[in-house]
């Protein structure tokens, strides 16, 4: 599936609920289920500060395709990587480069991109295009 | 007229929001608190009809803008019992009025060093001003404004830095201090300033500070108070305390953001240099050499925030009014009520810890949690869709935070950072008991 496809059906996942209460019980059961990371992942390089929580990221290529694992202190944080790494896995890192990630808005959850949360997501998505980028202008060479 | 706790809640429009469905429960009033119809009603009219620039023209509107910038200073003076008028600097807010200090004594090249202070009794022979092998002492439960400015000040003048460490409960003791001061006078260095928190932002407590400067002023040293929420919750008077100086903000105070005050006492502020140069602060310029005006524009350089500045008159007043008026009983009561029951109701929910412990009365109606296994951002997250407004995360008190094991430098297992409910004169009880209701659901969900 392409990431478009993938966020569609995030989207249409979210429309079933009418309010915010199994919205974010939802995403919380979402983040308790994200694997551990693998520790080789968990170390300070991979760390993304925010003044309210840590997010940790590590990303591996494989046939020209881009896997992430990562992991976050808070759990909605990490309810919503989980969403991120699922329209991500197993992409080229050009389709992720150009993604606009439009689903977050569209599930009615913007608030938590927003700068001032200081909650890492922001940095975490510009991790991931900056390892596309960095993948693809390897590839390039 | 204000007569009950419901009169004053009516003082408050921005208490009257819902979000998503449900009634604001503001409860961020550590960070900044509401403004009542008084301050409002005087920033309005000064935006529409008061607006000159200040002690500059010489006509009629100018005039009136001044009077009332000048009267919100007599307010000042008044509230906290200064000597005069040359005592009270208006800054834009705690942080540059602590800036002002540090920068200011760290700079002896500028200063006058042939000026001969008193502390406690004994002449420095003027050497008030910060240098080599010279230490400032700071509590430990200050935020990084009573901190970063000191370990600026130290860099810059090659001094260092101190402090007194936070016991479990998150106190420190001015026999602490006694010690700590004469340590380093042991050690052939020189006390030159203790910088003291009179209410942490993180711990709620109400710390000795009138007996913590007698300590200082023995050792020689400079006493500054930061009273960013000392002011709030307790009657100032900076001559009974007798602080050097004493530093707070408006906007915690019912008046508006980006306005505060630094009192000093008159003979230090004399001696030392302005922070800031340009208009306003000045006696007489040439392209060679400035003199400069005298208290307390020497430290008001450029065109002030007027309209902010003159808010300080109603807020004190409404302040006032709640702290010595016929309704402060009944403000103290509500408080201790809250109080009690927030901290009995925080004993039941498993897995959370407050910190600042302290007899009721010797803390404010402000406290930071943790609850075992879950995130204070999550928490705060799901607390917004209910409508209850608290602060997560490190607080501005990093420092702190590492101390009782939730700070950056804690392990990667243990959630960083605290929840902070800060309650102010117009929050309920029955706002105290939806935040622990909320509270309880959002644990639930989490855990």
């Amino acid at each position: 599936m392409s990431i478009k496809e993938i966020e569609d059906s995030i989207v249409e996942e979210f429309s079933m609920f009418d309010n915010w209460m199994d919205k974010y019980e939802y995403i919380i059961e979402l983040g308790k289920g994200v694997p551990v990371l693998d520790h080789k992942f968990k170390k300070d390089e991979n760390l993304i500060t925010g003044c309210q929580s840590r997010v940790w990221l590590g990303c591996e290529i494989k046939d020209g395709k881009l896997w992430f694992s990562a992991d976050s202190d808070a759990i909605i944080t990490k309810g919503i990587i989980s969403l991120l790494i699922r329209a991500f896995n197993g992409q080229k890192p050009s389709d992720i480069i150009t993604a606009d990630l439009s689903f977050i808005e569209a599930i009615g959850l913007k608030e938590n991109l927003s700068p001032t949360r200081a909650n890492g997501l922001v940095s975490m998505i510009k991790q991931i295009k900056d390892y596309a980028l960095a993948y693809n202008s390897l590839k390039n060479v | 007229m204000i007569e009950s706790l419901d009169d004053i809640r009516a003082q408050f429009p921005a208490l009257e929001q819902k979000f998503y469905g449900n009634d604001l429960v503001y409860l961020d009033n550590a960070a900044t608190i509401q403004k009542p119809l008084s301050v409002i009603s005087l920033m309005d009219e000064m935006t529409r009809l008061r607006n000159s620039n200040v002690h500059r023209a010489m006509y009629r509107l100018s005039d009136e803008v001044t009077t009332l910038y000048e009267s919100a200073r007599n307010e000042v003076v008044k509230f906290i019992n200064a000597p005069g008028r040359e005592n009270i600097i208006f800054t834009s807010g705690t942080t540059a009025s602590i800036n002002l200090v540090a920068r200011s004594l760290s700079d002896a090249r500028c200063g006058y060093l042939s000026h001969k202070y008193s502390i406690g009794g004994c002449t420095n022979n003027g050497e008030m001003f910060l240098g080599d092998g010279d230490v400032i002492v700071f509590t430990g439960d200050s935020h990084h404004s009573n901190l970063v400015p000191w370990q600026l000040a130290a860099q810059r003048c090659g001094a260092a830095t101190d402090y007194l460490k936070l016991d479990d409960d998150g106190r420190w003791s001015v026999s602490q201090l006694d010690s700590k001061l004469a340590s380093i006078i042991e050690s052939g260095k020189r006390v030159r300033l203790v910088a003291i928190t009179h209410i942490s932002n993180v711990l709620g407590i109400v710390n000795p500070v009138k007996e913590a400067v007698e300590v200082a002023h023995r050792y020689g040293a400079l006493a500054l108070v930061d009273g960013a929420q000392g002011i709030v919750h307790r009657k100032v008077d900076v001559i009974d305390i007798d602080c050097d100086f004493y530093a707070f903000s408006a906007h915690k105070i019912y008046g508006q953001t980006g306005v505060g005050v630094l009192y000093g006492k008159s003979d230090i502020l004399d001696a030392m240099p302005p922070f800031m140069g340009g208009g306003d602060m000045v006696n007489r310029v040439t392209y060679e050499k400035t003199t400069y005006a005298p208290l307390p524009l020497k430290f008001e350089a450029g065109t002030p925030n007027f309209i902010g500045a003159a808010s300080l008159k109603p807020a004190l007043e409404f302040a006032a009014l709640l702290q010595e008026g016929g309704i402060a009983t009944e403000v103290e009561r509500s408080e201790n009520e809250i109080k009690s029951y927030l901290q009995c109701e925080f004993e039941k929910i498993e897995g959370l810890k407050w910190y600042g412990k302290a007899p009721l009365n010797e803390r404010i109606p402000l406290y930071s949690i943790t609850v075992k296994g879950v995130h204070p951002a999550d928490m705060a997250q799901i607390l917004d869709k209910m409508g209850v407004a608290v602060r997560t995360g490190l607080l501005c008190a990093e420092p702190v935070m590492d101390r009782f094991g939730v700070g950056v430098s804690s392990d990667s297992s243990q959630p960083q950072g605290m929840l902070r409910a800060s309650f102010a004169s117009y929050n309920t009880l029955a706002e105290a008991e939806y935040f622990i209701a909320s509270l309880n659901r959002c644990v639930n969900m989490l855990r």
